[in-house]
């Protein structure tokens, strides 16, 4: 497929990797934001080819991670209504609540679907008018435009059976979120490549400003991948801290404005509780007022929520680069994609999941 | 979840006042809301994320890029010459 063979040529990715090899003198830790980017660096073995100077911590770059477990926990009781339909992107149906998940609600005879995108929830509720036909809403800027197009196209087809249950984080305030911790490791960022797609990359010079940190806007192939890590490294190695663009084949500064437009239309920036990490000030999209008619959480009584964490997941910690998955006691013992104790196991951009499936593989040389 | 998969624009209609195109990737063909790439055409490539096209692919920055990466593999190559 033309723009994927291109950039998971061996051999490119070989010359980016020496050039790597040529620049590096110093010791650097580098955060890639997003968990589809882990992926793609585990798959690819890419973390064992740097030099051993270069440390990749994993981002919360996962919307399945860090969904709140009161929000999970509401998702399953809204679930196991009579007359509902639940869609849902299918991530969230084994992300552990406190007690079950998505998956055994189904078991017990909720009526929970898996869609591919929106507008197949919007379809269903056409076609189920006596149903309430709900949508968990997750997701990053990437997922936001077409989650608030739903509910543009409820309004306009004027469908009074369905809502959306919205959990949507952004990234620029959990980065604030980690480089403002004592613990902070992290010296620059592969942002991520398909949030700029949608929001433009105007958001990070003051971050790269205030924290002193490079951000290379970074795409998901072996060779996007490698170039930002060189791009980043370059910076480092020349003490600068600049915000350059790593994807420009799909990325602009200012990132599509007609999907920021809609964004804006149906969402504002609200506080947002992470999994593991704790509430982040402005960190989420909650829908309008004028929009609140499509809000599940206005539709279902769901207000008493006793919550309960697994006592042994560090899945917070290594959201937050503090972490690696090995470090945990319970990793691919009592924490397994088909046992997962936290979303980092089950996510197919959760680091746990990703460190379980891929370590010891490699790029074809 | 921010995965996107890129794929060739083959047709673009409306449906319930939305554009909408059928984009294949490689060999398979989906339906993709087009709304927030109106200027697209048949024939162009967009990146697809959950049933939305986010952008379409800029084939001048693409080559721009493959460019400087290939620069490097014959700098490379005239080093490791130079070690012989």
């Amino acid at each position: 497929m033309k723009y994927l063979t291109e950039f998971r040529d061996p051999e490119l990715a070989h010359a980016v990797l020496d050039e790597i090899h040529r620049t590096v003198t110093r010791p650097w830790v580098l955060m890639e934001i997003c968990g589809g980017q882990t992926h793609s660096i585990m798959r690819y073995g890419l973390d064992q080819l740097l030099p051993d100077e270069i440390e990749l911590v994993h981002g919360p770059g996962c919307p399945v991670c860090v969904t709140s477990l009161e929000l999970i926990d509401k998702a399953q009781e809204i679930a196991s209504q009579p007359g509902v339909i639940f869609t849902s992107y299918g991530d969230m149906l084994r992300v552990p609540g406190s007690s079950r998940d998505l998956f055994s609600v189904r078991a017990s005879g909720g009526d929970i679907r898996v869609v591919y995108s929106p507008l197949d929830a919007i379809e269903i509720a056409q076609q189920n008018p006596e149903q309430q036909v709900v949508f968990f809403a997750i997701g990053f800027e990437t997922t936001a435009p077409a989650n608030a197009m739903s509910v543009i196209q409820a309004k306009a087809l004027r469908l009074s059976n369905f809502s959306i249950l919205v959990s949507h984080v952004r990234v620029p305030p959990a980065m604030y979120t980690i480089l403002s911790s004592p613990h902070n490791r992290v010296q620059g960022f592969l942002a991520a490549g398909h949030v700029c797609t949608v929001m433009g990359y105007w958001e990070y010079p003051p971050i790269a400003n205030k924290f002193g940190v490079p951000i290379v806007v970074t795409g998901f192939e072996p060779v996007d991948i490698l170039r930002g890590i060189l791009m980043t490294v370059n910076q480092l190695e020349e003490t600068r801290t600049d915000v350059e663009n790593g994807y420009p084949r799909l990325v602009t500064y200012e990132g599509n404005r007609q999907a920021q437009a809609v964004i804006n239309e149906v969402f504002l920036e609200c506080d947002r509780k992470w999994r593991g990490i704790g509430e982040i000030p402005n960190s989420g999209w909650c829908l309008r007022p004028e929009f609140s008619q499509f809000n599940a959480l206005n539709r279902f009584s769901v207000d008493q929520i006793q919550t309960e964490e697994s006592s042994i997941c560090i899945a917070g910690q290594i959201l937050q680069g503090l972490k690696k998955p090995p470090d945990c006691p319970a990793f691919g013992s009592q924490c397994t994609p088909e046992y997962p104790l936290g979303a980092t196991m089950v996510s197919s951009e959760g680091a746990c999941a990703a460190y379980y499936q891929y370590s010891g593989k490699n790029i074809p040389s | 979840m921010c995965l996107g998969i890129p794929g060739k624009i083959i047709e673009i209609y409306d449906n319930n006042d939305l554009l909408m195109g059928k984009i294949d990737f490689s060999g398979v063909t989906r339906e993709a809301c087009l709304a927030y790439v109106p200027e697209a055409k048949v024939g162009d490539y967009t990146l697809v994320h959950v049933g939305f096209a986010l952008n379409l692919i800029s084939e001048q920055d693409a080559q721009e890029t493959l460019d400087i990466i290939r620069q490097i593999v014959d700098v490379n190559a005239e080093l490791s010459q130079e070690m012989d």
